[in-house]
């Protein structure tokens, strides 16, 4: 249990850092934003309470928000991503499985769940947040192109860093 | 009410991102004004204080394109210094010249934090109301404007980048002064501005200079960029077209801002008009 919050800390302040002192200057083509924090939210264990887990994506987007001085935006995309993430785990996950399988990580849930699950949760968020940041709907055309392409950016990288902590023994 | 009670702790996921996304939208709603959240930004202590070591490490990486530009710049002084001259009369005196009263003071200060890939962009900087910086003052750099000042506090404030959909300063033509208005377009590409409501018969031509008119908070003849492309349509009085902008503004170090003295004075006379 308190390693389960230490490693989540650690995580949490690891993500925040990431995204906010380098990410955030990256951009392909002007179409391709990653925003890998949301990874925090992915990875928190199954048996998160409903509560603690809005909880956790509240405070998480209101920390990046206060980076990218955009009050609110990425608080409400981050909300949305945990309701997201909370209807794909009950319709995907057998809810007797939790014993053995604590965290929705690639190197326990393997990478067809993982990249599935990845790539919805991160279009829902991708979509929510460009929407409501320009607030129009006269470039959709430029708008769904950076959805997905900032999606792809984002998963990749969310691949890389599940490839890059993987441990074997936790596979079954 | 017992069924109700069931209801709701069945479906709490759903009743708990309701209140979340309805408290994170007010959020967004009520500080994504112009006037900026007091806190929840980047002159709070504590991102502004983080942002000026992660700068401050950032600065090493870019010592020696910082110091070729000094190096130009300093050149460039030189030429006008007045030993640089020479000198054809023997008599000498000096005058103490009532003529020239200073108007606009520059301020230098180190840009903390910046962006250029979203829909709304900001500059944080590291000076602030203590060295004098006020709010709705401009903004330059030594290739061109930057933008206007929106938020101060005692050591930092935030500019309102001309990448902004809310920025829009006057420009003119450097040729034969003709007046519109500079403004960021839809495509959100940091190097391209469009220019507005140039009247017909400017006749622009491809690579022109576009500065500032000196109507906003600008001098006059501040370079903003050229002119890249001519979306010549017919029929109308006005002309659009697009121009490439000379500041990098994903590379900018240090900037200049703007205080123009007599700016007070000109808009208490213009005030009195309208009443």
């Amino acid at each position: 249990m308190i390693k389960a919050v230490f490693v989540n800390l650690v995580r949490f302040i690891a993500l925040v850092f990431l995204q906010v002192f380098l990410l955030k200057n990256i951009t392909l083509y002007n179409l391709s934003t990653p925003y890998l924090y949301i990874l925090f939210i992915l990875l928190l264990p199954f048996e998160t309470p409903n509560v603690l887990l809005f909880i956790l994506a509240f405070i998480l987007g209101i920390t990046i928000d206060a980076f990218y001085d955009t009050p609110g935006l990425h608080a409400a995309s981050c909300v949305l991503l945990a309701f997201v993430r909370i209807l794909f785990i009950s319709i995907t996950v057998q809810k007797d499985g939790f014993d053995n399988e604590p965290e929705p990580t690639l190197s326990i849930m393997g990478l067809r769940w993982f990249f599935t699950y990845a790539l919805v949760l991160t279009l829902f968020h991708h979509f929510f947040l460009f929407n409501l940041e320009a607030f129009n709907i006269s470039e959709l055309q430029y708008m769904i192109g950076r959805v997905i392409m900032s999606s792809l950016f984002t998963v990749f990288l969310m691949l890389l860093s599940g490839l890059l902590f993987f441990r074997r023994k936790e596979r079954k | 009410m017992r069924n109700l009670l069931i209801f709701i702790t069945k479906y709490n996921a759903f009743f708990l991102f309701v209140i979340f996304e309805v408290l994170s939208l007010v959020i967004y709603i009520k500080y994504n004004s112009f006037q900026k959240a007091t806190f929840i930004n980047s002159s709070n202590k504590i991102t502004g204080d983080l942002y000026t070591r992660v700068s401050g490490f950032y600065d090493y990486l870019k010592l020696r394109e910082v110091n070729d530009n000094l190096a130009r710049q300093n050149a460039e002084l030189r030429n006008q210094l007045k030993s640089s001259f020479y000198v054809d009369t023997l008599k000498k005196h000096k005058v103490t010249d009532t003529i020239y009263k200073q108007q606009y003071e520059y301020i230098v200060a180190k840009v903390i934090n910046n962006s250029v890939n979203r829909s709304n962009n900001y500059i944080t900087i590291d000076r602030g109301s203590k060295e004098g910086i006020t709010k709705g003052i401009g903004v330059i750099c030594d290739q061109g404007i930057v933008g206007k000042v929106i938020y101060v506090s005692d050591h930092y404030a935030i500019i309102q980048s001309l990448l902004h959909k809310d920025s829009q300063f006057s420009a003119m033509l450097a040729k034969n002064k003709e007046i519109g208005y500079i403004e960021w377009n839809d495509r959100l590409d940091p190097h391209i501005a469009v220019l507005k409501d140039v009247s017909n018969n400017a006749q622009p031509k491809l690579g022109e200079l576009v500065v500032t008119s000196g109507y906003s908070l600008f001098p006059a003849g501040i370079p903003i960029g050229r002119i890249s492309s001519l979306q010549t349509k017919t029929g109308g009085f006005l002309l659009n077209m697009e121009v490439k902008l000379s500041v990098d503004f994903g590379d900018l170090q240090y900037v200049y801002v703007v205080n123009n003295k007599f700016a007070h004075e000109q808009a208490a006379l213009e005030a009195q008009k309208k009443e």
